[in-house]
């Protein structure tokens, strides 16, 4: 039988940055197309500054996302404060949009739990980056009830890579998206490879998309490369879901340009020939080259661009670098809302270890 | 003053989950079956007329999907109470649980926190099918920033469910199916909790310390009967909650008597018998007076209903432990 259901794909500029037909009307809007394109340079630079420090031991292993800024940069930008996002680790720009610092991402990858204490106003509900895969859409699907159960004008929003979608987890929170109609919006970071298994290999739907259907959801695609494609189909997704028109899942078809993270060698398994071809459709030159259409963007104001942010990402390095250690005690401190009196005596050791290991003694 | 009523202790659940979405509104119930059917052991009659659909949910029949969205509900401040129908079908939440519930509140460094209960009946002895009588809690119990709690009375368990909904971290619930109908008790329901992370001592002795919990209290109280006599003095310790475990009163209870016998009905190896056996041997070398003895399932697959009254520790087994402690010359 063949699968005759098509899925919508929204693109507004194509590699060229030339629109495709009518752009919507909220595009005549110049702050806001400037503040997408400096956000864009603001997570490729200090994506670059963060895999430099992690090749010079300052931070741990890192994921990178190279290719993937307009995703993140849209989807943070398009939703509101009330919102709550649960993130999975490959989301770096949409966390700076929500107020996330650039240095708690640094205290992150660098091995400290205080990465994920921030105090954003905006953030302060949205969940640390989840690691283990797909997890964290049962939690936006437990948020969204909450919102439900409340009844709050709210939305949930997490993010997921192509990969996550052959989980359980995954099929099993759309699935109650769809009977509970959650306001929940599934953005699929469609990046074309699950470190070297490729899409191919992942699943034999025609799109990602269709996993909607199967839950009585709708689904669809975006250019994910095309940062104004992102922002609106997202937008238009969170606004129909706190309006309580139910859930979507939205699949952004962009690149993993970068190695999966810092630890992998992408070189293993995909061609230099894909990778250039990837390289033409990228987020940043797309959007460069439309404002220079429009007249609102020149080299001038590139250079300042990069400058600026480039000194306001050393202030993030420096500000990572000057931060004194974490409490010893604070892997108990935070095991329970108050430490049981059973664990004292191996809070003592602990102290005890720990403190010999920060004054140089081994063994 | 509150009312008093004689109940068995799915029951007394029941009651205790009445009073607590009673007294807040951010208790809600979700699981299997929980709603107008009031779940397959009756434990959430009645929730869903009284409080509605919002508070009381049917979810699809998925377990990491029960598990994950407790947790994301518990973030957002309210106090999911979700039933996995079986201890077997609690699998495939540990994922969420492990990995999600018990480290939320640390990973965040207290900026999230994940106040949910996982109830779920426990133990085998009720001639159900296969998978359904389970008891892992050695699993869980294992898992650091998780409280495993396991009533053994209808008064305990109203008690105790209401300190674990209370509780301002995950709380896994095991509730033994064996003790759900058999035992009746009078129950006020007077919203009480009962102390969390403390072991109850039901009988005082100076012989000996029986340590056990949940469904298998029930054998090991008769062997102390039994055991009593013959003139052998039993205390004996109802541990209820596992994990964090209250060794202080163990620890106080065989430092009197010297001998002490663990009774589970968990398989053996690397039970929570072994924990509390080597906490004693690490804290009461010099006062023991024998070798710890331990009651247990066995390490084999947990047979089906025609054989599974042989993997129970019965009171023969329990007696005759006690007796080995007792003929060690001091």
């Amino acid at each position: 039988m063949p699968l005759t259901v098509q899925i919508p794909f929204t693109r507004y500029l194509d590699d060229q940055g030339q629109p495709q037909g009518d752009l919507p009307g909220w595009v005549d809007d110049p702050p806001l197309l400037l503040e997408l394109y400096r956000q864009m340079n603001l997570v490729r630079l200090f994506d670059q500054k963060c895999v430099a420090l992690q090749r010079t031991g300052q931070i741990g292993t890192y994921a990178s996302t190279l290719g993937q800024e307009a995703v993140g940069t849209a989807l943070g930008r398009a939703m509101t404060d009330a919102d709550v996002l649960i993130p999975y680790y490959r989301d770096t720009a949409t966390q700076l949009q929500r107020g996330v610092q650039m240095q708690d991402i640094l205290l992150y990858w660098g091995g400290d739990e205080r990465g994920s204490a921030w105090s954003a106003p905006a953030a302060v509900e949205d969940f640390p980056i989840c690691v283990p895969i797909a997890t964290q859409a049962c939690h936006a699907c437990g948020v969204a009830a909450a919102f439900r159960i409340r009844q709050q004008p709210r939305v949930a929003v997490t993010t997921c890579g192509d990969g996550a979608t052959s989980k359980g987890d995954f099929l099993e929170s759309l699935n109650l998206a769809g009977v509970w109609q959650l306001p929940v919006v599934f953005v699929v970071n469609n990046n074309q490879w699950a470190i070297s298994v490729p899409r191919c290999l992942q699943s034999a739907a025609p799109t990602l998309a269709h996993k909607a259907l199967a839950a009585g959801i709708p689904g669809e695609q975006v250019d994910g490369n095309d940062v104004l494609a992102v922002y609106d189909r997202v937008r238009t997704a969170i606004e129909r879901a706190r309006a309580g028109k139910g859930p979507t899942l939205i699949e952004c078809v962009t690149y993993r340009l970068g190695d999966h993270t810092t630890s992998d060698d992408a070189s293993r398994y995909r061609s230099a020939e894909e990778l250039s071809e990837a390289w033409k459709r990228e987020p940043l030159g797309r959007l460069q080259r439309f404002l220079h259409q429009q007249g609102l963007w020149d080299e001038a104001q590139e250079q300042r661009l990069h400058r600026e942010l480039g000194e306001q990402i050393n202030a993030a390095v420096e500000a990572f670098r000057a931060l004194a250690e974490p409490e010893p005690s604070a892997p108990f401190d935070h095991l329970y809302q108050q430490l049981p009196a059973g664990y004292a005596a191996q809070r003592d050791q602990w102290l005890e270890r720990a403190g010999r290991l920060a004054g140089g003694e081994h063994g | 003053m509150a009312e008093q009523n004689t109940l068995c202790m799915v029951e007394a659940i029941n009651l205790a989950l009445h009073r607590a979405m009673t007294d807040d509104p951010d208790v809600v119930v979700l699981g299997e079956d929980v709603g107008p059917n009031g779940g397959v052991f009756r434990a959430t009659l009645g929730l869903h007329e009284r409080f509605g659909f919002r508070r009381v949910m049917d979810t699809p029949l998925a377990e990491t999907l029960i598990t994950g969205i407790a947790v994301g509900m518990a973030a957002q401040g309210l106090r999911p109470v979700a039933e996995i129908q079986f201890m077997g079908f609690i699998y495939p939440g540990m994922e969420q649980l492990v990995s999600h519930a018990s480290r939320l509140r640390s990973r965040t460094r207290g900026r999230l926190s994940c106040p949910m209960v996982i109830r779920t009946p426990h133990g085998a002895g009720i001639h159900a099918p296969e998978h359904h009588g389970e008891s892992t809690e050695a699993m869980l119990a294992h898992v650091p920033g998780l409280r495993v709690v396991i009533p053994s009375s209808p008064r305990r368990a109203y008690g105790l469910l209401l300190a674990a909904i209370a509780d301002p971290d995950p709380v896994i619930f095991l509730e033994p199916s064996r003790l759900y109908r058999s035992v009746r008790q009078p129950v006020t329901d007077d919203g009480q909790p009962l102390p969390l992370d403390t072991c109850f001592t039901l009988r005082e002795g100076s012989d000996l310390t029986l340590v056990s919990w949940g469904a298998a209290l029930k054998e090991t109280l008769e062997a102390a009967a039994r055991l009593a006599e013959e003139g052998i003095d039993c205390e004996v310790i109802d541990v209820a909650t596992l994990k964090p475990l209250d060794a202080e009163t163990i620890l106080a209870s065989v430092s009197k008597t010297g001998r002490c016998v663990v009774v589970h009905e968990a398989a053996r190896s690397y039970g929570p018998g072994a924990e509390i056996a080597a906490l004693v041997q690490e804290q009461l070398f010099h006062a023991l007076q024998a070798p710890v003895q331990r009651v247990t399932g066995f390490d084999c697959v947990i047979p089906y209903a025609r054989q599974e009254m042989a993997y129970l520790p019965d009171v023969e087994s329990i007696c005759r432990a006690a007796l080995r402690t007792l003929e060690q010359a001091s």
